[in-house]
């Protein structure tokens, strides 16, 4: 009789709050930092549109969406999920990380992914080229011959460097800067004609920071050499990993991710290809 | 007295016992020391990991002639940066001394340029300059980072440097200076044949120092686009996810830097001996 009355109410537990229910049975239980608590880091500053107003906490950004739709797949619910800051430097040093997983726009590479361990990608994004209205009306145009004889630049600490240097070859040695600020500062002093970057960052400097900004096109996400996928940074040999990919494969699956896609990153079909 | 063998006195074969069991006692407990290190470090339970991240052969083998062909900008900037520092410090200096009331002006600005430049750090002023200037929108080459990067560093170490000279100056005794001009030199021959020849030789191994600053610090130049050791260094480690560039980097920069340390510590005691 007792145990038929518990049954019952573990059923109707399960209905009720499905939520709960698989945080008990699901395969994150007890391999975070703290139990019951799934703790993600992204950078500092944050960048628009992956996360808004450098504020994670709000489930406002592409990244953030995602990493509530992340964490409530594997069974935490908002509350539970804890934010800390960690740049690229601190997620690859040896030694304890202080999260669980880290999200900030990573490109999985083979490299890489000798040192730290990377999710499933959960975005493949394409790379655009930002540059300013002058260089366009000084004729530069959307192909190969034509990008090449521009003076570029890109962040250092992103993969936009090998990419540079294999999709375009620019003639002239490109110089690196420490992080989008500093890029957009050199386009705006003339100092570089044009940058690399991912679609949706590109999209939001040239509308938003850089002065008479402009895209000259992109390199669409889908080219069989260099894809680049984000995907959430995690310890090497991170008992998680498994969970996060799981929770992936079912949003992508379900449509979700591309929902959370479709509302955070603007269209980007207008956007000239690269020939 | 017994003379022995050797043709020294016991006193002198004292000393040299003396002097071969301390060279015994140091060099013992440096290999100590080192031993333990040797073997203690690698027991701690993260060695391996900080091994893979900072002293991976394989990613040493991979980026170190990139890392040695980007060393050659930093060579290139420091060797045009110095002569400029050195002209620029002494013009300072010499501003900072003059003792005409007319030129009051220029003494003021010597002292406000030296306060100004040496209270703000290098990688702000390489900042300012390296971005600010050029954004008020001149053509290129104009606008290039290596030459306003360059002019950042020589703004901020002629600061210094002129305050050594200035030191110099100051210790060549007044006597000397009234000497000249009672012999019928100018002020500015006295300061030209009498003051700056001694002056500058005093204070050569304290500028050595400042030379040993300035190789290291023209990797800042990085900050503002030029693809130097540092900044390759740092593109290798985001792309391999591994340190162990930062470390190659730290080895070719010694290579350089402990030949010159090593000739500023003979200046310095070669002067101290000359003087006691």
């Amino acid at each position: 009789m007792r145990s038929t009355q518990f049954l019952t109410a573990l059923g109707l537990t399960i209905c009720t709050f499905p939520g709960i229910a698989l945080a008990d049975g699901h395969c994150a239980a007890g391999k975070t930092l703290e139990d019951g608590k799934l703790t993600i880091a992204t950078g500092n500053p944050a960048y628009f549109p992956w996360v808004m107003d450098d504020a994670p906490e709000s489930g406002q950004g592409f990244e953030s969406a995602v990493a509530y739709a992340i964490a409530a797949e594997m069974g935490f619910e908002a509350d539970n999920v804890v934010w800390v800051r960690s740049g690229f430097d601190e997620s690859i040093q040896p030694g304890a990380k202080n999260f669980d997983f880290n999200m900030q726009q990573f490109s999985i590479t083979e490299d890489r992914e000798k040192v730290v361990d990377f999710s499933m990608p959960y975005y493949s994004s394409a790379m655009a080229v930002l540059t300013t209205q002058g260089v366009v009306d000084a004729g530069a145009e959307a192909n190969l011959a034509s990008l090449k004889s521009l003076k570029w630049g890109a962040d250092a600490n992103t993969t936009a460097v090998p990419l540079l240097m294999n999709l375009v070859a620019p003639d002239s040695d490109p110089l690196l800067y420490n992080d989008n600020t500093d890029v957009t500062a050199a386009i705006q002093a003339g100092q570089i004609d044009a940058a690399l970057f991912d679609l949706p960052t590109a999209l939001y400097l040239s509308a938003v920071v850089v002065e008479n900004g402009t895209l000259l096109g992109q390199f669409p996400a889908d080219r069989s050499e260099n894809p680049d996928q984000f995907g959430a940074l995690m310890e090497e040999g991170s008992p998680l990993k498994a969970c996060v990919d799981e929770a992936i494969t079912v949003l992508s699956e379900s449509g979700a991710l591309q929902q959370i896609e479709a509302s955070w990153l603007s269209e980007t079909t207008g956007v000239p290809v690269i020939k | 007295m017994t003379t022995p063998s050797s043709g020294l006195t016991r006193r002198q074969e004292y000393e040299r016992r003396q002097r071969r069991r301390s060279l015994v006692i140091a060099g013992s407990s440096t290999a100590l020391i080192i031993l333990a290190i040797v073997l203690l470090v690698p027991l701690a339970p993260g060695w391996e990991r900080v091994q893979n991240s900072f002293f991976n052969a394989e990613v040493f083998a991979k980026s170190f002639p990139k890392l040695l062909s980007a060393f050659l900008v930093d060579v290139a900037i420091f060797a045009w940066s110095a002569p400029l520092i050195a002209i620029l410090g002494l013009a300072i200096a010499l501003a900072r001394d003059v003792r005409n009331p007319v030129l009051y002006p220029l003494r003021l600005f010597g002292m406000v340029y030296t306060d100004v430049f040496r209270g703000v750090p290098v990688v702000l002023v390489v900042y300012l300059i390296g971005f600010g200037i050029p954004g008020l929108g001149l053509p290129r080459p104009w606008n290039s980072p290596y030459i306003w990067g360059t002019v950042a560093l020589v703004l901020t170490y002629s600061a210094y440097v002129a305050e050594i000279f200035r030191s110099g100056i100051e210790s060549v005794h007044a006597s000397q200076r009234s000497a000249a001009l009672s012999l019928g030199l100018s002020s500015s021959d006295s300061m030209r044949f009498v003051v700056l020849p001694q002056a500058i030789r005093r204070v050569i191994p304290a500028q050595m120092n400042m030379l040993i600053a300035l190789q290291k610090d023209v990797a800042l130049l990085s900050f503002i686009g030029p693809v130097e050791i540092f900044r390759q260094a740092g593109v290798f480690k985001s792309l391999l996810a591994n340190f162990t560039p930062y470390v190659v980097a730290a080895l070719i920069f010694l290579v350089i830097t402990v030949p010159t340390t090593r000739l500023a510590d003979h200046l310095i005691s070669k002067q101290n001996r000359a003087r006691s």
